[in-house]
């Protein structure tokens, strides 16, 4: 493959649609108006919990792999970040720069990542999810018992991050905007990777692998170098992670929280990238207000209501129940019309996700 | 097995030795050379005998996963909650009646029910489409998981099993002879003889109504092509739902055995779904002599792990996982790649 | 796109509301336990023993009326972070009771340190370092650790039950660490054994004992168990299976009330296991009915005795009721009076005079107990002994005590 051509995709401004800008306002200001508790616990975390959710949408809607690892993806750098940097609790902590810290802890995680993916991809479509299930599982136990490395049940405190230009990047305002820039970034390398060549690649590759073999691609490698992108995202949301919570035990990376990470991405939805991103803030204002609204200790019984409900009945999660909505709005009556709405509003992804 | 044999003589051959080596190992007495490399005969022995019997539990539990996805390709994530399920329904039945058997019964049944159910509501809706079924059964175990707690909270379950099945016996294998001369015998746990014996039963149960009967014929032509064996005028939806119900029931009548075997609690779904999935991997998916030969494997290599080196335990299963995924992606036995 | 609009609006809505302020009057407390996941019922015991307190103050102290917002976490750390600044920086708490596990406890304390301004008393959690190491200025906690509510046992199983070398099977994380050292400290001062390689460490949540039961050694006199929950259950059961017959020493949650009166088989043969905690269900002191009794009326569906969950939460939330009351609501100046009167607060509890140290952890009385089989056949807890007044470094100074080091796999090494 030439590597020159595998990003040669298009991007164009005429494309931004005015709704694109009020959002970009809205988010670069919202700190002036919000109070620290939203800036930091809703914004902050919306976006860490949408950026790694971003990692799965990008395997999930573009490759047709679901993998259930990326939290753990996400730990891994979260706790490579404790135990390269510094902690508190007198367990590793080698005292890396922070710069280096964060570097070789994403790049491991990215490695984690093109691992698992090179270990599921050579199966069938389905094994993806339980393999990395397993994978998932395995890696909770072994944090929980290794003391040596992971310090066990206790995990890390006292993971910063560095104070650089005169700001602590852990105030509530800075940190919102690195999260942002972060989730800003990947969002936009998302956007623009799908239109590439290889994002194509990618999307043909999951409609018809078969043939795409025939075209003289290797599959394989193909599907691992997506595992390797998403899991330089997932990478940077577990150091975004570690530095939001300053702190990483084994309950970070359990699996009801990876599943978590796919329930905001499959309620959100998987068609677009955006999709992650509003899973996440639903996610986390219902985590936060639930208990003010309801009876906490039911809290799992609605998130796994709301997460079947989407998948039965509006596969594209809450954006294609949107685009469903306003279609209907705008041109009742007229099915054909609606029907190219959608494609014309989604040009990233030609087939859907269940057809893998 | 000539086959066998004749094919792979040199591997045949390691197989027989290690085989032998591990019968001496349970029957001799060890000399004192063996016991300072392993630590003592009784430890060894018992390990060895944890780890066949809890074998036999992963694979009454696997087996009805690998079933129904060999025949429906359904990745049904939430079986450990039909494991659950069938656990708590099990001791209510058995906790009112008195009547273990009856707990067992039941628990089969009911979670075969709601097996059928499942397939029959919401599966037979979306064939052909095994993300969106494997997504669903993450949905469904997130709210049985939380609907169990609801109603059976935290607390810890332990089934009353008759007399006669609980207790320990004496093996006719001798740990250690003492000074005296006086031989001692090894203690082992009557109930987990029980549970292998369940699970060979209900392995040859299975391999003869797969292998004998009319029904297990068509189930094996579906799961090599489901279109023809439709094609030839059977009703495929209905095979599809009894092979749901035997499936689930395995589930639940598993729940019944481990909890009696162990104990049931919330989180347990978690465990016995994980089991499942590595068994799964290792031995290969749809095949039912896979999930004995990884489930043996699995059932083996956690409890080594759990007397001899505690804190890797968990990292000599998921290498066994990826070593197989490497060498064998399909799986030890799994026929399709 | 559009749909984003909306749930921006949503969002704005909800920023702009702020933390809500309370009435001028009101003092606002939260309370932080786990009402969701598996330690539910745990959870919510800890929320029957704030309630408790709050009713026989009757909702008011100092003057002023007390609100109480309640937080939930599933006890991951992580989780009970989150739900703490979210009471203390959304619902604008002055007051935090929680959270209920030992990790939980170290996050919460680290948490503290960022809120100067906001006074934390523990729930019922129980690690060491909440206050032994690096402590918050504006934590306290009056109800006793991990290693306290071993007080007593040591010595009873040298001089009372005789033994002399003990292996130790425990679950692999910090709270039975905490214990098995409580335990082996005065054990092994008085002469007891107990080898490192007698000392087996299984992963929490693990069910199958049955390996480990084979791995344990003849050569011991007991076997002291440091399991909870489930784990203990499973543990004892298959214990009696293989036809163990060695003595058991309990830790605090092995053979509590929970375990005992798990459904199931019943086990007689953990009659005459010693333990030690800090309450005992079955105490005869009028202190203890009282408190059982009141209770039992507040909440006729909760447990049929409070655990020792709804105790701790019970004494933290009085304790902060109490210093209110002194103070007479006044919470100015970073609370600083309030935290005095904390500090110097000497008060009766059910289980006897609580006050705190210079770290502001508990010095209270802890419970010798050892299972019995009840006039109706039941297992229970009889109290043989109340240690009076154990404080957090056992009796010797503060630096002695951190001569021995971090709680761990071999700490003591006693051998």
């Amino acid at each position: 493959m030439d590597s020159r051509r595998l990003f040669s995709g298009s991007f164009s401004l005429k494309n931004i649609h005015p709704s694109v800008l009020i959002t970009a306002v809205f988010l670069v200001a919202y700190p002036s108006f919000a109070t620290d508790f939203f800036i930091f616990q809703i914004g902050a975390y919306s976006l860490i919990l949408g950026t790694i959710a971003l990692s799965l949408m990008m395997l999930a809607g573009y490759g047709g792999m679901v993998s259930l690892a990326q939290l753990t993806v996400a730990g891994l750098a979260a706790y490579l970040m404790a135990i390269l940097g510094d902690n508190s609790m007198g367990v590793m902590g080698l005292g890396w720069p922070w710069w280096l810290t964060v570097i070789v802890s994403v790049l491991g995680a990215a490695l984690f990542s093109t691992f698992i993916g090179a270990v599921s991809v050579r199966t069938e479509g389905i094994y993806t999810i339980m393999i990395t299930l397993a994978v998932a599982v395995a890696f909770f136990y072994f944090v929980r018992q290794n003391y040596v490395l992971f310090n066990g049940f206790t995990g890390f405190a006292g993971v910063e991050p560095p104070t650089l230009f005169g700001v602590y990047w852990r105030d509530p305002v800075p940190f919102y905007y690195l999260s942002l820039v972060v989730a800003v970034g990947f969002f936009a390398a998302v956007s623009y990777c799908a239109r590439s060549t290889f994002g194509l690649g990618l999307q043909a590759i999951r409609d018809n692998p078969r043939r795409m073999r025939a075209l003289g691609y290797n599959v394989t490698l193909h599907r691992i170098v997506a595992y390797f992108f998403s899991g330089i995202v997932a990478g940077v949301g577990g150091v975004l992670l570690v530095w939001f919570n300053g702190r990483v035990s084994p309950g970070t990376v359990g699996v009801d929280v990876a599943i978590d990470i796919l329930v905001i991405a499959v309620v959100g939805g998987m068609r677009h990238p955006i999709g992650p991103f509003l899973g996440a803030i639903a996610f986390v204002l219902l985590e936060n207000f639930a208990i003010d609204l309801i009876d906490r200790e039911r809290f799992n019984m609605v998130i796994g209501a709301a997460f079947l409900l989407v998948v039965l009945f509006s596969p594209d999660g809450l954006l294609g129940l949107w685009n469903r909505v306003r279609d209907r709005l705008r041109f009742r009556g007229n099915a054909q019309l609606s029907a190219e709405r959608v494609n014309k509003d989604d040009p990233a992804s030609s087939g859907s996700l269940e057809k893998s | 097995m000539r086959n066998f044999i004749e094919r792979h003589t040199f591997w045949a051959i390691v197989l027989l030795l290690v085989v032998v080596l591990f019968l001496w190992m349970i029957f001799a007495v060890w000399p004192d050379w063996l016991v300072e490399a392993f630590g003592r005969k009784k430890t060894f022995v018992n390990t060895l005998l944890n780890g066949v019997t809890l074998g036999g539990l992963y694979f009454l539990v696997a087996s009805g996963f690998t079933l129904i996805f060999g025949l429906m390709r359904n990745v049904n994530l939430a079986h450990g909650s039909m494991y659950l399920l069938g656990a708590y329904i099990g001791y209510e039945v058995a906790d009112r009646t008195g009547n273990w058997f009856l707990g067992l019964a039941v628990a089969f049944l009911a979670v075969a029910i709601s097996g059928v159910l499942l397939q029959v509501l919401i599966f037979r809706r979306m064939a052909n489409d095994d993300l969106r079924q494997t997504l669903v059964t993450i949905g469904i175990s997130i709210i049985a998981a939380d609907a169990m707690l609801a109603i059976w909270t935290g607390t810890t379950y332990q089934f009353s099993p008759p007399d006669w099945l609980f207790g320990a016996a004496d093996l006719p294998i001798i740990s250690v002879i003492k000074s005296s001369g006086a031989a001692v015998y090894i203690k082992y746990p009557v109930f987990r003889l029980v549970v292998l014996a369940i699970a060979v039963a209900v392995g040859i149960g299975l391999w003869i109504f797969l292998n004998r009967t009319r029904i297990g014929m068509m189930i094996r032509a579906g799961v090599n092509d489901r279109e023809m064996l439709a094609a030839t005028g059977v009703n495929v939806q209905l095979v599809f739902v009894l092979v749901f119900a035997i499936g689930a029931g395995l589930a639940g009548f598993a729940g019944v055995i481990g909890g009696t075997a162990l104990s049931v609690a919330p989180g347990e779904d978690i465990r016995y779904l994980l089991a499942s999935l590595v068994v799964v991997i290792v031995g290969g998916l749809g095949s039912i002599t896979g999930a004995a030969v990884g489930a043996l494997i699995i059932g083996l290599a956690e409890q080594f792990g759990l007397a001899y080196f505690p804190t890797y335990g968990v990292v000599l299963t998921f290498l066994i996982m990826v070593v197989v995924l490497a060498v064998r992606p399909q799986g030890l036995m799994g026929g399709r790649g | 796109m559009g749909k984003l609009k909306h749930v921006l609006a949503a969002t704005l809505a909800l920023s702009l509301a702020g933390p809500a302020i309370a009435a001028a009057d009101d003092i606002k407390m939260g309370a932080l336990a786990t009402l969701e996941g598996a330690f539910t019922v745990l959870g919510e015991d800890g929320m029957r023993g704030v309630k408790l307190a709050l009713q026989e103050f009757d909702y008011t102290a100092g003057g002023k009326k007390i609100e109480l917002v309640t937080g939930s976490s599933d006890a991951s750390p992580d989780s009970a972070v989150r739900a703490v600044r979210k009471l203390v920086e959304q619902d604008g708490v002055q007051i935090v009771i929680g959270p209920l596990s030992g990790s939980e406890g170290l996050a919460v304390k680290d948490y503290a340190k960022t809120q100067p301004n906001v006074t934390f008393l523990n729930g019922s959690s129980a690690a060491q370092d909440t206050t032994l190491r690096s402590p918050a200025e504006n934590f306290f906690r009056f109800s006793t650790e991990g290693a306290q509510w071993m007080a007593g046992l040591g010595e009873y199983a040298y001089n009372e039950k005789g033994y002399r070398k003990v292996a130790v099977l425990a679950e692999d994380y910090s709270f039975p660490y905490t214990q098995v050292f409580g335990f082996l400290e005065p054990f092994c001062r008085l002469g007891g054994k107990s080898p490192i390689d007698a000392r087996f460490w299984v992963p929490i949540g693990n069910k199958d004992y049955s390996s480990v039961i084979a791995a344990l050694p003849d050569d011991v006199d007991a076997i002291f168990v440091a399991l909870g929950g489930a784990d203990a259950v499973n543990f004892l059961t298959q214990y009696e299976q293989s036809g163990g017959d060695l003595p058991l020493i309990g830790g605090s949650i092995t053979v509590d009330q929970s375990v005992l009166g798990s459904k199931g088989k019943a086990r007689s043969f953990v009659v005459g296991t010693p333990s030690a905690g800090p309450v005992s269900d079955t105490w005869d002191d009028p202190r203890w009915k009282e408190f059982v009794a009141a209770y039992k009326k507040a909440f006729p569906d909760g447990f049929p005795s409070p655990s020792l969950f709804a105790h701790a939460y019970y004494i933290n939330s009085k304790a902060a009721l109490l210093a209110l009351n002194e103070v007479n609501g006044d919470l100015s100046d970073g609370e600083k009076k309030f935290r005095e009167a904390l500090s110097n607060l000497s008060f009766e509890t059910p289980t006897g005079m609580v006050s705190v140290d210079e770290r502001r952890n508990a010095i209270a009385d802890i419970f010798l107990t050892e299972v019995i089989e009840g006039p109706d056949g039941n297992l229970m807890n009889k109290t043989i002994k109340v240690i009076p007044q154990v404080n957090q470094t056992l009796g010797v100074s503060y630096d002695k005590f951190l001569e021995y080091g971090q709680v761990g796999r071999e700490n003591p090494s006693c051998s």
